[in-house]
């Protein structure tokens, strides 16, 4: 491999800064922050904080909303990342067997992936309007009394479908990429091999799509904790009330709304040390497991 | 009864190209026929339809007795050998070559019998626990042979198993094939676009061109009696020299260089082939030829000149000593080829 050298050695430098610039003010100084405001006790107007050591996260842990959210926070990430990865991976399949228009077929799903999370959500507020939302007339037609914004699991249930729609454009591009790769004479092979088309997808599909999943699998996990801020947000109106949220949303709503600064940075730095350990957790399982060629 | 028997198989692909034009004809039980063609001419159009991986536009396919045009892949009884050989990268060789016999319910210490005896037929019992990317091409070869054989087929088909190889792996390879073959006694269809695999591994041979068949027969009769002016040029190297002359008073002759007697109805314009090696030098022979380039080749030599201003190459032994210039050559009448000059038929 060719290897290019700097001759001046501050020529690399200035040309890392304005990245390292970036990374600082937008990441290390907030965190820093963040971790700094969870041992202190702020009060109301902002005027005077104490030290309180540990008592924030002491306070969490007996925290019965907290538990709450977290718990929702488990079911809710379990329930999108599985829906929108399963949903994708089921039309990825459907979607490599077109030959005929499956590029529109392929451009009206990415479509999807323009919209931004907020935008999604406002969709979602539209789709379960309580008087002519459509999507809530169907469901009161099937019997379901739907109240967005009002019941707890109808709430939930919104957030999920939202969630998974908007995921899963991406995840299905990848799967198709990732189907498209498996080397045709392979599945020719399998197709000689195997009767069962159920089998082949078992057998070689699935192993050989296991790659781009795992890499889905962290990606939606993440978008689940994270990048559904947005459409929470967007379908409880910044109006938690009784609603469910995630974690996330928590600490947004304690620091902002309820003026918490101190319980909002524990809970950050909570969500800091998790992301860590899933990242790290991701490197070692990539490293270890998932390379065949 | 026949093994394998085409009646008028043609594919059309969507696109609208005919990839085969109607081809009939059948494989006895245990022969090993070998498709041979340029590239594009169809070949690997014609095996995939045997295999089931492409559908028939029209007529009939039997395998055994059984009409197999609508039938599955996996129910035709057939293994395929790919040119990538198409290992399944996550499998161990172990599970990669039992895989075919794991979906037919056959039970396991069955199935662990006969990867043993594949894998030390084979020689990849040292292998059986590596992944496919472990592999080298050969031994990878190895193991698509492996999980073709395990199957005890009615029908092998192979498409270029062999052109991923090196020069020497190919030989040892096409050796170890045809005696595999041959011990196991299973019919089997064999695609390439290397002569010299035909030549050697066929029982017999089809050649085909631009989606029709050429000819069918067996090698000799291939190499020595080509059916039309692309048999004689396709195989051989350097291929059967074709010079242009005419038939006048039921001899072949190209100007006033009378040839051979030709068949009683003939006349006209024809090509007349001859293959370099039936060519041999002779200081009292009819030929004159000039000599313009001497190939050595170690055991003989090729030389390539012109026959009354129409080019011409001939085969010689390395004892015979060879230079350009102009030479004396005779050939053996029996040995040449006529063919109609219009339509390349041999007359
Ligand atoms: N899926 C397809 N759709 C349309 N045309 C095709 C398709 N596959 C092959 N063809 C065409 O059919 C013809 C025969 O192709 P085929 O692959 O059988 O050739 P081949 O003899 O195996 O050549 P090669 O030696 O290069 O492998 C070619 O003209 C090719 O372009
Ligand atoms: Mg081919």
């Amino acid at each position: 491999m060719k290897r290019a050298a700097f001759t001046n050695r501050w020529l690399p430098i200035l040309l890392l800064l304005p990245q390292m610039a970036i990374i600082v003010v937008f990441f290390y100084w907030p965190a820093w922050h963040a971790l700094t405001s969870s041992f202190y006790l702020q009060d109301p107007f902002g005027f005077s904080e104490t030290f309180v050591g540990f008592a924030n996260y002491t306070s969490l842990w007996k925290s019965a909303p907290y538990a709450r959210a977290a718990s929702f926070t488990v079911v809710f990430s379990l329930l999108v990342t599985f829906l929108s990865l399963a949903i994708a991976l089921l039309l990825a399949v459907k979607a490599d067997k077109v030959i005929k228009g499956a590029k529109a077929y392929r451009t009206a799903l990415m479509w999807v992936y323009a919209v931004a999370p907020p935008v999604a959500g406002v969709m979602g507020i539209i789709l379960f309007n309580q008087s002519w939302g459509p999507l809530t007339r169907f469901l009161t037609m099937l019997g379901w009394d739907f109240k967005l914004g009002v019941n707890y699991y109808d709430t939930a249930f919104a957030m999920v479908l939202v969630s998974v729609w908007k995921q899963i454009p991406v995840n299905f591009i990848f799967f198709l990429s990732g189907l498209q790769s498996i080397p045709k004479s392979v599945r020719e092979a399998a197709l000689i091999d195997n009767r069962s088309a159920s089998g082949r997808f078992w057998d070689i599909t699935f192993p050989l799509l296991a790659p781009t999943g795992f890499f889905l699998l962290i990606t939606n996990i993440t978008y689940s904790l994270f990048d559904t801020f947005g459409v929470i947000d967007t379908l409880v109106k910044g109006e938690p009330g009784n609603n469910p949220m995630t974690l996330v949303y928590k600490v947004y709503v304690d620091g902002f709304r309820g003026n918490d600064m101190g319980g909002s940075s524990a809970q950050s730095v909570i969500l800091m040390v998790l992301v860590l350990a899933m990242t790290i957790a991701q490197f070692r399982l990539v490293e270890r497991r998932i390379h065949y060629t | 009864m026949a093994q394998v028997t085409l009646s008028g198989i043609t594919k059309t692909y969507p696109n609208g190209v005919t990839a085969v034009h109607p081809a009939s004809f059948s494989i006895p039980h245990g022969e090993f026929i070998v498709l041979v063609g340029p590239s594009g001419c169809g070949k690997s159009t014609m095996l995939r339809m045997i295999a089931g991986l492409e559908d028939i536009s029209a007529g009939d396919l039997h395998i055994g007795a059984r009409l197999v045009n609508h039938i599955d892949p996996a129910d035709r009884d057939i293994a395929m050998v790919f040119q990538n050989y198409a290992l399944y990268p996550h499998m161990s060789v172990r599970k990669n070559i039992g895989y075919g016999l794991k979906n037919r319910k056959i039970p396991q210490a069955q199935i662990d019998q006969k990867v043993a005896e594949a894998s030390a037929l084979l020689n990849l019992d040292d292998y059986l626990d590596r992944k496919p990317s472990q592999l080298s091409g050969g031994q990878r070869q190895r193991v698509a042979m492996g999980r073709a054989i395990v199957r005890d087929p009615a029908l092998f088909l192979f498409d270029e198993p062999l052109s991923n190889l090196d020069a020497k792996l190919r030989n040892q390879m096409r050796i170890e094939i045809k005696a595999l073959q041959r011990r196991l006694g299973v019919t089997s269809v064999y695609v390439t676009h290397d002569q010299v695999e035909a030549m050697t591994m066929a029982d017999r041979i089809i050649v085909m061109n631009e989606g029709r068949i050429e000819q069918i027969g067996s090698p000799s009769e291939i190499y020595h009696s080509p059916a039309t002016t692309f048999v004689a040029s396709f195989m051989g190297a350097p291929p059967m020299n074709l010079l242009h002359g005419e038939i006048l008073n039921g001899m072949a002759q190209i100007g006033d260089l009378r040839l051979a007697a030709a068949p009683k109805a003939a006349s006209g314009a024809v090509v007349i082939g001859l293959r370099p090696e039936d060519i041999t030098p002779d200081a009292a022979g009819p030929l004159m030829l000039d000599i313009a380039l001497v190939e050595e080749l170690g055991a003989h030599r090729l030389l390539h000149g012109s026959l009354l201003g129409q080019p011409i190459s001939l085969h010689v032994s390395k004892d015979i000593a060879a230079s350009t210039g102009p030479l004396r050559a005779s050939f053996k009448p029996e040995t040449l080829s006529l063919f109609a000059a219009d339509t390349g038929v041999r007359l």
